[in-house]
């Protein structure tokens, strides 16, 4: 992409930056970072970010709880994670630098827009005395630049009949511009999104590309700024990019599992954060056969998947951890049943309501013991945006090719967070059979004819399994398959009710069994980097992906002998992940919660897992982990 | 054989299952049954297009013994899963049963929301007046100060009127019966399944082990007449066998004796497309061993054609099949903005 050709300032060449934006929530801090994200994406770096937003819609204007932020990593080099620290950080007030200085490198830039650095805002933001950190020296260790923001936008802006509020609300395009400009970008693909943004506002096209274009030359002509970046394409493997967040990710990845089946598509849900943004997205694609259901509550939105999936459609629901708990009975009725439901899990911090913008670990037992009775139901969990998508297909797989309900975790990190992706064609992702029953005559895949689905006397057998246990799917509207079944014990095969103890003992090994014949399809598992042997493993799992493989291998670069090994099944685990662990002298899991999986490995394998452990609503860094890691060796 | 849409259906089809019913016996539940298969037999419908879905409680056991499809869900929950399945699957006839405690206490949520919906399923609400399968709790449409092995002292509870709350929820059908009343329920169960969005149908339900007797005044042969008032389509609202009618006047319903003052032309003439009037009906719900009580109402009080949930569903996914064709996967992957790595 071409940059306008403009005043030469010299290029400086960069390997990868951290930026962060930070600004009040209503900044529209969010679409800068996300545009400057695209942009860079565009460009061919590798990118990775990092939403943050106030747990408060509208917080009082000017204070810390207010502030909202976006960190974007980009890189001529693989980019794994948002960045430990940042390079540079872009704060639209006062509030926005006391908030997130420490995660300034020193030496590192600040933008700061003076306009939000008067008194009222110095005392908001909590500075003693109303000091003003751009004038009073403090700031003294980083490379600080002050720029009246609102001052050159409402210029740029002179004439234009908006009103002083909606100009102002141009402000985050001076500061795209401005960054475009600082990182030798082209505009095009800026000025393109604000044609289709306002398409139908002819006067907010007008303001938000004059403030756009202000922002740029601001760069170019302004005596303060006296060199440019640029960040080469990353060298990454060819083919065709689009950039996708983990939300996304998940609900194309149901789309396409769902398309691959040839089934329709339901989809209950009740909104909560982080989750909501699926349901979003998948009402937009209602011409895939998909249905969305906003419900009236959770135990409603999975009761009401539940009921699709009984009619034949994949009924699919998401939640976050406090609906996930209200759905809970209504996940043992769909494991009794033995249809294919998927429950997405967008974890967020917990207890109760917790931390509900913030992201965690924390409902992976949730997930694994959290039922009455006993309910064994397969849990697999995403570790980055486009890993949602690939992890949100294969849920839809094994629910749909083992007739059963599958929790995929995810997380607000990586639900948030983007990324580029090199989209597969529709060719390439396998076929789904569901194990339906049909008519008679050739039946490909897992099929089941009628003569396989009836005993001798002509009777219908509704839990009748095959070699993997699996019952068929007798779909309602079939002659011949009429069956009842419900959340109390069935008789092995003919699914009446029973209370025989003999046949609760049976049914309840069967279904486990079943569940634990899953792993059969599991590819072995694979290390993510590192030695097959050596001195110590990291065992991750989720969001926690690239942290801990940004610090896997700079550890391996610094010749330390530590492998990385990223879970995706976490129940049942993939066979061969024990033998693997043993392989190594000491076991490190970080997780985002107490050591939930910790636990589970020590107690499925017998290893000396150790754990790091972050309950902060905050990712890990890499440096955190690589610091556990060189510890856990000098044990 | 009789053609049903085009088809051949058997005259007779047994709609009975094979499992063994498990019912108290005297349980008023054997009457629905009994009437449910009736009217399925007559209706002609193929077993495999009929889907009953429950909740939990005794009457919830009810799929169970019909040779259809059923699922035996969860405690209150049926009404999500009904709306499920019908957005999925509006060729089926869907028949929910239900419990008062199940629709009207854990499930009360989802039934309002049911009816708001408009789904497309027949609701038979059989109502008791107690918890059946938990032995003997009271229920949310237990009299204020009954006696149940949770509320020795009587029950501090001020009862739901079941189809006053349906009526809130604009409900589409509103109707009740009684399992002593065979001809009637069949009648009502009839209309309920003819009818597009959600029918309800609140059955009163004797059970015999725990609250026996409970609707005596309405069902039995010596108070029937002066406490039930069966209301017709275009019929007038008489009681006590044509002796006592009810007028409106001044906005209010008001009992009045047929004779040289009055004539059954005075009553109210019932007309169940009346929103206004359905209202009323459901709101006469006194008392019975009142003094000047109101009798209680059976029959259809309400019916309205309003498009249901699940066809505005599909009609949204073929409005989008047809604006933007026939969802196309790789176009779908691919997404708005893309570029290429050489
Ligand atoms: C979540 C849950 N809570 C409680 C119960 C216990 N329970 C089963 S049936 C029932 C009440 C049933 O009463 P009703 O709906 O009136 O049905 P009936 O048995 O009288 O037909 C209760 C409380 C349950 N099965 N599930
Ligand atoms: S307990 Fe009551 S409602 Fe339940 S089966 Fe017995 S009589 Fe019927």
């Amino acid at each position: 992409m071409s940059t306008a050709p403009t005043k030469t300032k010299p290029v400086e060449e960069r390997r990868n930056v951290v930026i962060l934006f930070a600004g009040d929530s209503g900044d529209g801090i969010q679409l800068t970072g996300s545009q400057f994200t695209d942009s860079s994406a565009l460009f061919g770096n590798d990118v990775s970010t990092f939403p943050n937003f106030p747990a408060e819609i509208r917080a009082p204007q000017g204070t810390l709880a207010g502030v909202s932020g976006f960190q974007l990593h980009f890189g001529s080099v693989e980019v794994w994670t948002p960045g430990d620290q940042c390079d540079v950080l872009v704060v639209m007030n006062a509030a926005a630098l006391k908030a997130n200085l420490i995660k300034l490198k020193k030496g590192g830039a600040i933008i700061a827009n003076t306009d939000g650095f008067d008194k009222k805002n110095l005392r908001l933001a909590g500075y003693i005395d109303e000091a003003d950190p751009l004038t009073d020296g403090s700031l003294s260790e980083y490379a600080l630049h002050s720029v009246d923001v609102t001052k050159m936008t409402r210029a740029a802006l002179e004439g234009l009949t908006l009103g002083m509020k909606e100009k102002d609300r141009c402000k985050n395009m001076f500061v795209l511009g401005f960054i475009n400009w600082m990182y030798s970008r082209g505009m095009e693909n800026s000025e393109r999104f604000l044609h289709q943004k306002f398409a139908k506002k002819p006067d907010l096209l007008e303001a938000n590309l004059r403030a756009l274009k202000a922002g740029y030359h601001f760069g170019d002509t302004s005596e303060t700024f006296t060199t440019r970046f640029e960040v080469k394409p990353a060298p990454m493997p060819k083919g065709s990019y689009r950039s996708i967040t983990g939300n996304q990710g998940t609900a194309l990845g149901l789309i396409a599992a769902a398309q691959k089946a040839k089934l329709d598509l339901f989809y209950g849900s009740y909104p909560i954060t982080p989750a909501s943004d699926i349901l979003h997205e998948l009402s937009r694609h209602k011409n895939f056969g998909v249905v969305t259901f906003q419900a009236e509550d959770e135990i409603a939105a999975i009761s009401s998947a539940i009921g699709a999936s009984y009619g034949g459609a994949i009924g699919i629901t998401a939640s976050s951890g406090p609906g996930i708990a209200l759905k809970t009975e209504a996940m043992g009725l769909a494991f009794m049943l033995e249809i294919p439901l998927v429950i997405v899990n967008v974890q967020r911090g917990g207890p109760s309501t917790g931390l509900p913008t913030k992201t965690e670990q924390a409902d992976l037992w949730q997930a694994v013991f959290g039922r009455n009775g006993e309910a064994p139901i397969p849990v697999i969990a995403a570790s980055t945006p486009i890993d949602c998508f690939d992890m949100a297909f294969e849920a839809v797989q094994i629910a749909i090719e083992h007739m059963t309900p599958v929790i995929l975790l995810t997380d607000g990190y990586i639900a948030n967070g983007a990324e580029p992706w090199r989209f597969p064609q529709s060719r390439d992702l396998p076929e789904i059979v569901p194990p339906t029953v049909v008519a008679s005559g050739d039946v490909a895949g897992a099929r089941r004819t009628m003569a396989d689905v009836h005993d001798a006397s002509g009777k219908f057998l509704p839990y009748i399994r095959d070699e993997r246990g699996v019952r068929p799917w007798a779909l309602p509207g079939q002659p011949g398959l009429q069956h009842r079944i419900g959340g109390i014990e069935k008789e092995h095969k003919t699914g009446n009710i029973s209370y025989e103890p003999k046949n609760h003992e049976l049914m309840v090994r069967l279904r486990a069994e079943k569940v634990a014949r899953i792993a059969d399809r599991f590819k072995s598992i694979r290390l993510d980097s590192g030695p097959p042997e050596g001195d110590a493993i990291i065992v991750g799992w989720g969001s926690t992906y690239g942290a801990i493989r940004t610090a896997a291998l700079e550890l391996q670069a610094e010749g330390h002998s530590v492998a990385h090994v990223h879970i995706r099944h976490m129940f049942p685990f993939n066979r061969d992940l024990g033998p693997l662990l043993k392989k190594y002298k000491q076991v490190l899991v970080p997780e985002m919660n107490s050591g939930q999986l910790r636990q589970m490995l020590r107690a499925e394998f017998l290893v000396d897992a150790q754990g790091l452990n972050k309950i902060q609503g905050l990712p890990f860094t890499s440096a955190e982990i690589k610091e556990a890691v060189l510890n856990l060796m000098k044990r | 054989m009789s053609a049903v849409n085009g088809t051949v259906a058997p005259e007779k089809i047994d709609y009975s299952s094979d499992q063994e019913v498990r019912w108290c016996p005297g349980c008023g539940d054997y009457s629905i049954l009994k009437q449910v298969q009736t009217l399925l037999e007559q209706s002609g419908k193929k077993k495999e297009e009929v889907v009953f879905i429950s909740g939990i409680g005794c009457s919830s056991r009810f799929p169970y013994y019909l040779d259809t499809y059923g699922l035996h869900g969860i405690h209150g929950r049926a009404p999500a899963i009904v709306s499920g399945l019908r957005s999925v699957r509006p060729d089926l006839s869907v028949w929910m049963i239900t419990g008062d405690g199940d629709a009207l206490s854990i499930g009360g949520n989802h039934i309002i929301h049911l009816l708001r919906r408009n789904v497309d399923v027949n609701v038979l609400l059989f109502n008791n007046e107690i918890y059946g399968l938990t032995k003997g709790q009271y229920s949310p449409t237990s009299p204020e100060g009954a006696v149940t092995r949770s509320t020795p002292m009587g029950s501090t509870d001020h009862p739901f009127n079941p189809l006053a709350l349906v009526k809130g929820a604009d409900g589409t059908f509103i109707a009740r019966s009684m399992d002593r009343d065979p001809k009637h329920m069949r009648e009502v169960l009839a209309r309920a399944d003819a009818h597009r969005g959600t029918s309800l149908v609140e059955i009163y339900q004797n059970c015999n082990v725990f609250n026996d007797g409970a609707f005596e005044v309405f069902t039995e042969k010596a108070n029937k007449p002066a406490n039930t008032l069966f209301v017709e389509q275009g019929k007038p609202l008489t009681f006590a066998n044509g002796t006592k009618g009810i007028c409106i006047k001044e906005m209010k319903p008001r009992i009045i004796d047929i004779g040289p003052d009055f004539s059954p032309n005075d009553c109210w003439i019932h007309d169940e497309r009346d929103n206004f009037k359905a209202s009323i009906l459901v709101r006469l719900f006194d008392d019975p061993n009142h003094e000047g009580a109101f009798p209680r109402p059976f029959g259809v009080f309400y019916v309205n054609e309003r498009a249901t949930h699940e066809e505005k569903l599909q009609a949204q996914v073929k409005r989008a099949k047809e604006a933007k064709g026939l969802g196309d996967l790789d176009a779908l992957l691919k997404g708005e903005h893309t570029w290429v790595i050489e």
